[in-house]
C-alpha cells in the first residue's frame, strides 16, 4: 500500500465522512482524494482553530469528523481542543503532518516539531506514530475507536520519513 | 438598546431554529430569558460560535442562528470569509455589536472603528440586516429568507445582572444532540 492511499483507504474504511482542512504539502495527495470523494464532506478552513470549530457543529449533527493539518496548526488550536472537545466530550481524528521530524529540509518546522508531541502530552491526547502504510492504516483504525468510545480527541502523527 | 433586550426579542420571534450561543454573559442571558434544549450554550472556545454553526448549518436541514459578538468574531474573522465560500443556505449570523468585550469588563473593540456590516459586504454577503431599536427587529423576511444572512445588532456595552447557567457541558451537548437527531 502506497502510505497517502493508506490513510484514505483508513478513513474510508472508519466511515469518516466529514474532513475539514488546512493543507500541508505531505497531506496534498490524501486531500485530493477527499475532494473528489462524494461520500465525504470535505471543509477547507482558513486556519485549523476554526476547522475544528466547524468539525464540532457537524459531529452535533451525527457525523464522523476528522482534521488533516500540519502540526504548525495543533499550535493554532490548543484552546479550541481544551475549552470545546475536551470540556464537551467531543471525538475528532487529528491526521496531522508532523514536520520538524527526521529528513526535515526546512530549519524553521524544527522547534514546533520538536513541541508537537509535548503539547499532545499536555492535552492528554493519545497518538500513534507510524512508520509504514499498513501501521497507519491501522493505527487510524483504533485511534478513531478510542476516539468515539472515549469522546476525545485522538491523533496520528505522521512524520517526514513516513512519507 | 440593551443586549439582553435584543435576544429577547429575536427569541419571541424563533420557533424550532437551532441556535449556537457565544460564550460568556450572551449564553446567560439567553439561558436567564428561556432555556431550551435547542440552544447550544458556549462555555469556552471564543471565536468558534460562527464556525460550530456553519458546520451544523452544512449536515443537517434545519435553520441555525448563531449569536456572536463583535470580539469574538474579530477572534476568527476567517470564519467569514469560509462562511460565505460555503453558503450554508440554512445559516443565519447575528453580531450583537456593542463594540466592546463586555464579559471581561468592557474593554473597546475595534469594531468601534471597522463596520462589521460592512466588512461582510465588501467579502460578498449579499443579505445583511441592521437594526439598531428593538423595534426595528423583525426576524419573520429573514426566517423566511434563505442564508446565508448576516443580522447586524448594534446593542449598547454592559451585561444583565444574570446568574451562571448551572448546566454541565455534557449536559447541554447532550440534549442538544438529541434534538438536532430528532429533527433531522
Amino acid at each position: 500500500m502506497e502510505s497517502s492511499q493508506a490513510i484514505y483507504k483508513a478513513l474510508k474504511d472508519n466511515n469518516i465522512n466529514f474532513i475539514v482542512s488546512v493543507p500541508c504539502i505531505n497531506l496534498a495527495k490524501v486531500l485530493e482524494m477527499i475532494e473528489h470523494d462524494e461520500e465525504i464532506k470535505h471543509i477547507p478552513a482558513t486556519r485549523e482553530e476554526e476547522g475544528f470549530g466547524i468539525a464540532a457543529g457537524a459531529y452535533m449533527a451525527g457525523e464522523n469528523t476528522a482534521i488533516l493539518m500540519q502540526n504548525s496548526g495543533l499550535g493554532n488550536s490548543i484552546n479550541v481542543i481544551a475549552s470545546l472537545y475536551k470540556l464537551y466530550r467531543i471525538p475528532i481524528l487529528m491526521i496531522i503532518s508532523h514536520r520538524g521530524t527526521h529528513g526535515e529540509f526546512i530549519t524553521a518546522q524544527i522547534p514546533m516539531g520538536e513541541a508537537t508531541p509535548l503539547i499532545l502530552e499536555a492535552l492528554n491526547i493519545p497518538y500513534h506514530v507510524p512508520s509504514t502504510p499498513e501501521e497507519a492504516y491501522n493505527d487510524i483504525k483504533s485511534a478513531w475507536k478510542v476516539a468515539k468510545a472515549k469522546k476525545h480527541p485522538t491523533a496520528i502523527l505522521l512524520e517526514v520519513s513516513f512519507w | 438598546m440593551e443586549r439582553i433586550e435584543a435576544i429577547k426579542t429575536i427569541i419571541k420571534q424563533l420557533d424550532d431554529e437551532l441556535i449556537i450561543c457565544n460564550l460568556g454573559f450572551p449564553s446567560r442571558e439567553l439561558y436567564s430569558i428561556k432555556d431550551s434544549p435547542r440552544h447550544f450554550y458556549m462555555l469556552g472556545s471564543m471565536g468558534m460560535a460562527s464556525s460550530i454553526g456553519l458546520g451544523l448549518a452544512l449536515t443537517q436541514k434545519r435553520k441555525v442562528i448563531v449569536f456572536e459578538g463583535d470580539g469574538s468574531l474579530l477572534m476568527n474573522l476567517g470564519s467569514l470569509v469560509t462562511i460565505y465560500s460555503q453558503s450554508p443556505k440554512n445559516l443565519i449570523l447575528i453580531i450583537l455589536d456593542n463594540g466592546c468585550y463586555a464579559t471581561t469588563g468592557s474593554q473597546c473593540t475595534y469594531a468601534l472603528k471597522v463596520d462589521l456590516g460592512e466588512l461582510a459586504k465588501g467579502i460578498g454577503f449579499k443579505k445583511i440586516f441592521k437594526f439598531e431599536k428593538p423595534h426595528e427587529i423583525n426576524m419573520r423576511p429573514i426566517l423566511e429568507d434563505e442564508g446565508p444572512i448576516i443580522v447586524h445588532v448594534k446593542v449598547e456595552p454592559g451585561n444583565a445582572d444574570v446568574p451562571i447557567i448551572d448546566l454541565n457541558p455534557e449536559e447541554i451537548i447532550s440534549r442538544f444532540m438529541k434534538i438536532v437527531s430528532s429533527g433531522k
